[in-house]
Order: C-alpha cells, then sequence, then structure tokens
C-alpha cells in the first residue's frame, strides 16, 4: 500500500477550505452560503481523518463523529432561522438583510 | 490507497466544490456539495475511517442535504438571475482566498509536516473500536451532544412553526 | 504673671452650642427653644467673661489668663497654636462683646418675634458672637484673623439676611467684598511681620513675640523704610475696611438694610471696632513707626468730620446713626493715632453702650411704626414711646458729650490727647465735629419725638411701646451709657483715669509732647457741643421752616451733602464698572467661554466626527464581516508561517 504523502492530503484540505470561503464571501444567496460553510467543515473533517490515519490514533475519527453530528445540528437550527426570515421578508438574498447597521 | 485513486477523487471534489460556489440554481450548488461529500467519504474510507465514511454517506450527504433540499423546495428558490452586486467584495474576496489557500500551501511545504507513519492497531477505523472510544474516552462528550441534539430539535421546532393565528376582534370593542 | 486658665475655653464654647442648636435643631425646636439658647448662650458667656475679669482686677498688673486650646501650625520654624489670652485689654474686650452681646440677643428675641427665619438669625448671631470672641481673645495674629474673617463673614450674611431683595443681597456683597479689599492689606501687613520677624531668628506671630521683638522690626528696612511702618500701614488698611475709615467706608451706610439689632451689635458696638481694638494690641509696633500713627490720627480726623457733615441732611434714621458710627470710629483712631491707645478702647466702650443703645431704640420706634424709617414721618412720638424716649435721650446726651454721660469723659479724653501730641489741626476738626455730631444727633430726636405728628394715619392707630424683652436691654444700656464713663474721670478728680491705668500695662501710658490746660480744652469742645444743640434746637422745635429754606438757598450744598459727596458715584465709576468689565469680557468671554469652553466642546466635537465616519464600518452586512475576518486569519497564518520559517 503506498501512501499518500501527508501534505497532498492537508494540502487538498486547505483548498477545500479556501473553497468554502470564498463560497461565504462572494454568494448572495444565503442557502449557498451555508453549503459553503458545510463545505468548510467538511475539508476540515479530511484534514482529521488524514491526521488519525497517520498517527494511527482513533481520537481523531471520533472528533470526525462529533463534528457530523453538531454539523447536523447547526444546518437543522440554520435551516429554521432561514425559513422564519424568509416568512417575515420574502427574501433570501443577503444584501436584503442589513439589520444590524448603523 | 493507490495515488491514481487519489488524485481522481481529489479532482473530483475540487470540480465540485467550485461548482458549489459558482452555479446560479441553488439545486445545483447542493447536487454539487453531494458530490463532492460523496468523494470526501470515500476517501475516508480508503483511510481505513470505515465508520465514518459511511456514516457521512449516510448522515451528511444523506440526512442533511436533504434538509436542504426540501429548504429550497419549500422556499422555491428560482435560479439566480443576472448579476447579484457586490462586484467589490466578490473580486476583494476572491483575492484574499487565494491569498489564503498559497498560505496555507506555504505553511504546509515545511519539513516539519513528516511524521513518521506509526502503523494502526488492530481493528483501527472500525465500529467497535469507535463505540469503545465514545463510550468510554469521550462519554461526557458523547451524552453533551445528545443534549445537543434535543436542543437543535427543540430550537429548530419552534423557530420553524407558523405563530399563533390572531382571532377575528368583535367589531367595536377594543382589539 | 501668667495663670493658666482653661475655663477661658467656655466663653467660646457656649456660643459655639448655640450655633450649633440653632443651626441643626432650631427649625424644629420653635421659637421659644431658640428664645432660650441664642441669648441663653451669650448670658453664659457673660458670666464666665465676669469672672475672667474679676482675676485681671485681682491680679497684680500685667497679669494675664492664658490656655493654649492646640498646636496649630508647624511648617518649618514657624509656630502657631490655637490660643487664648485674657488680659486688661482682652479682658474689657470681652466684656464688651459679652454683655453688649447678650442684651441684643435679648432684644432680637422681641424684635424678630414675627420673622420666618427666626432660628436662622441666632443661628448667624451666635456666630458672629463666636468670630468676634476668637477675635478679641487670640494670643497670635494668625487665630485674630479668623475671628476677622468670621465676622466679615457673619456681617455679610445678616446684612443681607432678608436676601430674596435683590438690593439687600447687593448690600451684603458690597460689604463684603470692600472688607475684603482691606483684609488683603490685613494679610500682606502679617506677611511683612513675619518676614521681619524671620530676620532676627524668630518664627511665630504671637503678641509676646511682636512684643520682645518690637525694636528689631522697626529697625528692619524695607521699602525705604522700616518694616514696622510698612507694616503698620498695611494693616491699617485691614482696619480701614474693618472698621469703616476713609477710603473703605463704603459699605457701612448700605449695611442698614439688615435687621436693626444687627445693626445695633454688628456696624456699632463690635465689629466696627475691631480695627480700633487690633491697633491697640499692636501698641508697641505702632508707636516705633511714628509715620503710620499719623496717617492713622489723619484719617481717623477727616472721616470724623467728612461723616457728620453728611448725617447732617440725612432723612433716613439708621443712615443718620451709620454715618455717625463712621464719624465716632473716626473719634477712636484718632486716639490710637494720637498714640493714646487707652482713650481709644475708652470710647471705644463708651461707644459701645450709647451707640448700641441708639440703634436699639431706632429699631424700637421703627417696630412700633411697622417698618417707617423716613424721619419726615415721624414726629412727636415722645408721649406714645416713653420708654424708648427716654432711653434715646440719655444716649443723644451721651454722644454729644453732656457731662456727667458716659460720651463726654471719652470724647474729652480723646480731644485732650489729640491736642496733646501736637496735632494741632487735627484736634481743631475733632472740635469741629463734636459740634456738628451734637447738632445731627439732636436733630434725629426732635424730629423723631418732637413737634407735630408726621406719622401715617394707619400707623398711628397701632403705634405701641416695645415688649419687654426689647425694652430691658434699652434700660440697662441706658444705665451703662450713664455711668460707664465714670471709670476714667479726668485726672485729679476722685479716682482719677482708673480706666487708663487698668489698661496702661498692656497698651502704655499717654506721653503728651505738648503740655495742654485740659480744662480749657474740655470747656472749647463742650461749648461746641452745646452751640450744636442750641442750633437744632432752633432748627427743629422754635423754627420749623428753616431747614427747608437753608436746603432750598444751599441747594448745591444740600444736594452734595444728601449724596454723601458723591463718593459712591465715583467708587462705581472708576472701580466697579471696569472691574466688571473686565471680568464680563476678558475673563468670561474670553477665557471661559471661548478658550475652556472651546476646548472641552472641542474634544466633544473631535469624538463625535470620528464616530461618524467610523460607523460605516457597521454595514450589518454579514459577508463584510466575513471579509474583515478573513483578512485576519491571513494575518494570522502569516504570522505562523513567518515562525516556522525562523
Amino acid at each position: 500500500m503506498t501512501f499518500i504523502p501527508l501534505t497532498w492530503l492537508l494540502g487538498l484540505s486547505a483548498a477545500l477550505f479556501a473553497i468554502g470561503v470564498a463560497g461565504v464571501i462572494v454568494r448572495r444567496n444565503i442557502l449557498v452560503m451555508f453549503m459553503s460553510i458545510e463545505l468548510m467543515l467538511n475539508a476540515v473533517n479530511l484534514a482529521f481523518i488524514a491526521l488519525a490515519h497517520r498517527l494511527g490514533s482513533m481520537d481523531g475519527q471520533v472528533i470526525v463523529f462529533f463534528v457530523m453530528t453538531v454539523a447536523a445540528a447547526e444546518a437543522a437550527v440554520g435551516l429554521g432561522i432561514i425559513i422564519s426570515i424568509f416568512r417575515n421578508r420574502e427574501t433570501v438574498h443577503a444584501d436584503d438583510l442589513t439589520l444590524l447597521r448603523w | 490507497m493507490a495515488i491514481w485513486l487519489f488524485v481522481f477523487l481529489a479532482v473530483i471534489s475540487i470540480v465540485s466544490a467550485l461548482g458549489v460556489v459558482i452555479q446560479r440554481n441553488p439545486v445545483h450548488c447542493l447536487l454539487a456539495l453531494v458530490l463532492t461529500l460523496l468523494a470526501l467519504a470515500v476517501m475516508f474510507i480508503a483511510l481505513d475511517a470505515t465508520v465514518v465514511g459511511f456514516l457521512q454517506i449516510i448522515v451528511y450527504a444523506g440526512a442533511i442535504m436533504v434538509l436542504f433540499l426540501f429548504v429550497i423546495w419549500l422556499l422555491n428558490l428560482q435560479a439566480e438571475t443576472g448579476p447579484t452586486g457586490g462586484l467589490a467584495l466578490k473580486f476583494f474576496g476572491t483575492i484574499a482566498t487565494a491569498a489564503l489557500v498559497a498560505e496555507l500551501w506555504m505553511f504546509l511545504l515545511r519539513p516539519h509536516l513528516k511524521i513518521k507513519y506509526v502503523g494502526e492497531a488492530a481493528g483501527y477505523g472500525s465500529l467497535s473500536v469507535l463505540a469503545q472510544k465514545l463510550f468510554t474516552d469521550y462519554l461526557v462528550a458523547f451524552e453533551a451532544t445528545s443534549i445537543l441534539l434535543l436542543a437543535a430539535i427543540v430550537g429548530a421546532v419552534a423557530l420553524a412553526r407558523r405563530p399563533p393565528t390572531q382571532r377575528e376582534s368583535a367589531p367595536g370593542s377594543l382589539s | 504673671m501668667t495663670v493658666d486658665f482653661p475655663a477661658l475655653t467656655l466663653i467660646l464654647v457656649f456660643p459655639a452650642l448655640g450655633v450649633l442648636f440653632n443651626l441643626f435643631v432650631g427649625y424644629r425646636a420653635g421659637r421659644g427653644a431658640v428664645s432660650f439658647v441664642g441669648p441663653g448662650v451669650m448670658f453664659a458667656a457673660f458670666a464666665v467673661a465676669s469672672v475672667a475679669f474679676y482675676q485681671i482686677l485681682v491680679m497684680a498688673p500685667g497679669g494675664a489668663l492664658t490656655y493654649t486650646i492646640w498646636g496649630w501650625i508647624e511648617a518649618g520654624k514657624f509656630q502657631t497654636s490655637i490660643g487664648l489670652r485674657v488680659d486688661a485689654l482682652s479682658a474689657v474686650m470681652v466684656m464688651i462683646v459679652t454683655g453688649v452681646g447678650a442684651l441684643i440677643h435679648l432684644y432680637s428675641v422681641g424684635y424678630m418675634a414675627h420673622d420666618e427665619d427666626f432660628a436662622r438669625y441666632f443661628t448667624y448671631l451666635n456666630l458672629f458672637a463666636l468670630s468676634m470672641l476668637i477675635l478679641v481673645l487670640a494670643d497670635n495674629m494668625l487665630l485674630m484673623f479668623v475671628g476677622w474673617e468670621g465676622v466679615g463673614l457673619c456681617s455679610y450674611l445678616l446684612i443681607a439676611f432678608w436676601y430674596t431683595n435683590p438690593e439687600f443681597a447687593y448690600n451684603g456683597r458690597k460689604a463684603f467684598i470692600v472688607t475684603r479689599i482691606g483684609d488683603a492689606g490685613f494679610l500682606l501687613g502679617m506677611f511683612t511681620l513675619v518676614w521681619a520677624l524671620s530676620q532676627h531668628g524668630a518664627w511665630s506671630l504671637d503678641f509676646l513675640t511682636l512684643k520682645t521683638h518690637a525694636s528689631d522690626i522697626a529697625a528692619c528696612t524695607l521699602l525705604g523704610t522700616t518694616a514696622a511702618t510698612v507694616a503698620g500701614l498695611l494693616l491699617f488698611l485691614g482696619a480701614t475696611g474693618k472698621s469703616a475709615q476713609l477710603p473703605l467706608y463704603v459699605w457701612l451706610p448700605d449695611a442698614m438694610v439688615g435687621p436693626t439689632p444687627v445693626s445695633a451689635l454688628i456696624h456699632a458696638a463690635t465689629m466696627v471696632t475691631a480695627g480700633v481694638y487690633m491697633i491697640a494690641r499692636l501698641n508697641f509696633l505702632f508707636v516705633l513707626a511714628p509715620a503710620a500713627l499719623m496717617v492713622v490720627a489723619t484719617i481717623g480726623a477727616l472721616t470724623a468730620i467728612f461723616a457728620a457733615t453728611i448725617a447732617l441732611v440725612q432723612p433716613d434714621i439708621k443712615k443718620v446713626l451709620a454715618y455717625s458710627t463712621i464719624s465716632q470710629l473716626g473719634y477712636m483712631f484718632l486716639a490710637v493715632g494720637s498714640a493714646s491707645f487707652a482713650a481709644g478702647i475708652f470710647h471705644l466702650m463708651t461707644h459701645a453702650f450709647f451707640k448700641g443703645l441708639l440703634f436699639l431704640c431706632a429699631g424700637s420706634v421703627i417696630h412700633a411704626l411697622e417698618g417707617e424709617q423716613d424721619m419726615n414721618k415721624m414726629g412727636a412720638l415722645r408721649t406714645k414711646l416713653p420708654i424708648t424716649f427716654w432711653t434715646m435721650l440719655v444716649a443723644t446726651l451721651a454722644i454729644s458729650a453732656v457731662p456727667p454721660f458716659s460720651g463726654y469723659f471719652s470724647k474729652d479724653l480723646i480731644l485732650e490727647a489729640a491736642y496733646e501730641s501736637g496735632h494741632t489741626g487735627l484736634w481743631i476738626l475733632g472740635v469741629l465735629t463734636a459740634g456738628l455730631t451734637s447738632f445731627y444727633m439732636f436733630r434725629l430726636i426732635f424730629m423723631t419725638f418732637f413737634g407735630d405728628s408726621r406719622v401715617d394715619h394707619e400707623k398711628e392707630a397701632h403705634l405701641h411701646e416695645s415688649p419687654p424683652s426689647m425694652a430691658i436691654p434699652l434700660i440697662a444700656l441706658a444705665f451703662l451709657a450713664t455711668v460707664g464713663g465714670w471709670v476714667g474721670l479726668p485726672e485729679g478728680l476722685a479716682w482719677g483715669d482708673a480706666f487708663a491705668r487698668f489698661l496702661a500695662p498692656v497698651v502704655g501710658d499717654f506721653k503728651p509732647v505738648v503740655v495742654g490746660n485740659p480744662a480749657m480744652l474740655s470747656l472749647v469742645a463742650t461749648s461746641l457741643g452745646g452751640i450744636g444743640i442750641i442750633v437744632a434746637y432752633l432748627c427743629y422745635i422754635r423754627l420749623p421752616g428753616l431747614p427747608v429754606i437753608l436746603a432750598w438757598r444751599l441747594k448745591g450744598a444740600h444736594q452734595f451733602l444728601l449724596h454723601k459727596w458723591y463718593i459712591d458715584e465715583l467708587y462705581n465709576f472708576f472701580v466697579t464698572r471696569p472691574l466688571f468689565w473686565f471680568s464680563n469680557t476678558i475673563l468670561d468671554r474670553g477665557i471661559d467661554h471661548f478658550a475652556i469652553d472651546g476646548a472641552v466642546n472641542g474634544a466633544g466635537l473631535t469624538v463625535e466626527t470620528t464616530g461618524e465616519a467610523v460607523r460605516r464600518v457597521e454595514s450589518g452586512n454579514v459577508q463584510h464581516y466575513a471579509f474583515v475576518y478573513l483578512l485576519g486569519v491571513l494575518g494570522v497564518v502569516a504570522y505562523y508561517i513567518y515562525l516556522v520559517v525562523h
């Protein structure tokens, strides 16, 4: 079995993470922004798994387990919020949701 | 795992991630995200994280993404038409993100990340070992997470239900 | 021989207790309690003072009772303590202050009976008594200055007692500010003395220390003359303020807007005499500064005749008495300026009796007429107010130096001293003033009590004699005004000048320069006094139209005197208005508004503008925030790269 260099795996994780960040900053549709956040979470999961594999420790996998659980909870609540916002304002465009401005 | 498998999966995940960020139709974005998740799941399994990989498919791609899909249908979101504004932010945001990737890769190219492969214990990545870890070392976190899920359920229900409807007031009385 | 006498503190403690009682519980305790406590503490202080006085009497000459309450200031080598000293001089003063003070407190109970602020009045009055007692009992100049300032404060508080009237409040401020100018002189005088003493290694302002080093102070040169002269002149400036001499007398006539017992106590019997007391206390210094003494005597004599001329034509009964006070104080300064300190203190004592009595009688008349003070609206009151009439007559005879009343002996002693110290010109002024004095005082009596009644008809119906609380002090003071002068008879008669002999250990003996014939001098002065009485009788009883005709004929002179020689207007133009202008334009608008407010407001304005500019960061757009966050992350990662590379 050949080993993928750890650097490559972490580099992939970094790239996916950066793409997620770009999604959060660039997109205007808050649902797509949310999806980009999920992408970032997955990139981090990959990093954890890669390092766990290399170190031979199960702890990384346990952490990924918990990350997934929390991501599920967060997705549920976040989508609930988006639905409430949509109910009040009839929009999911980020520029229309600037209540906290000066 | 073989190199070619990794490269293949990496390319798929990057392309679909880009797809998430670039596509106009939210449903297309979602599908691209699902593809990314699947590629990553296979990679997890190839890295001997069998349970987690399957969980990724079942929970993440199977449940959470479906939830997203339901919300998109509920809100009846259409594909975005035309430019969506904030051009300056898009421009500078892209540049900053590219800088972030560059910096992170610079960081990773250093020799300090050459970790020796230690060797895996028997049953690494199996369900029994994962369960053992969960119920002994990480018991408190496990229980806390279950409470978190409970809170999330209650919160989601409270957020998403309709406000109680007003009764019609009789004409002439204080409402 | 000095005896330690701790009971001296009681003389101060009693009025202090009065202040505390009236201040904190007086209003709630009610008029009855305050009427008891207010005068009561004064009578208690008088009792202690009598004991002290008796001790001094039976002691060998030059004896004193002292007591140091507390070591007060120790700054480097300079030391002062809070110490009390009763010697012959301060014994006389403390008897006057507590005795006359107690009588006037009693009188106030009746006079102020209908006033709302009964408790506040007695608080201030007791506080005044306390301050005056500190002044006379002090054994060093700093403590005396504390009392000096205290009486100034109480004078202000009591002049402006009915402060809701803006004119009264203004007069209170005027009194305070004018005497403050004098106080500056007093302070500078003290500084000069400290400086001069320090040249000889003495670092204190005790009277005893000053006495032993007096010649040293006179030997010190300062500004072309001796330190003693400079200090003397500066201290005398303080005296002109407090004792209302030229040029700082202008506050006293306007101080008459206060309650009449206040005028009696503060502006006749006690506070205004503080300047005379101070100079008598420092007699050893002044005798070594003949130039300063000359100035004192000259100003005293000039003030005496100046004020008398104004009193000739004033229609307000209290204003006549005010100018009379200024005039009589001039006599006292003439006395001390002629180095006859005993004569000055003697006249101080008799003046306290008869001038206090005059003011209280005037108060009685005003009380009976429910506030009328214009003598043109009085007349024929002698049958309606008999006690007031007879006591006021006694006082008028005393002030007009008619023998055997007290004023005769003291005024004669002064004029004799003036002549015998070589100041013949000043003696002439004194004699003329005596004539004017008896004229205007009898004018006052005739206009108020004799002739046809010019009283308003409604007031005539309510005319009544004063209640006992007011009548008893009148009678007591009349008694004193009659017999009070008998302690200082001319030499050769009975026990001679016992008063001067009593004071001699403290203030020294009078040494005549020119020998005069006392009998001749007395005759000249008394005859002029008599002429004044006769002229007044002619003008106001025999030929009532005469004053009106004279006023019309000599209109210029009459207006000039009526308007007080236009001095107030002069001061207003040359001093007050420029000061106000300076205060308003330069200090208020220039520095306060422009510079200080500008700086403070400018600081606020700067913060506000900056905030306006910076608040745009809060766009409410989550993605903006995320972007900035990303920039931060970039920075942190760059830092870690930096760490790893090196």
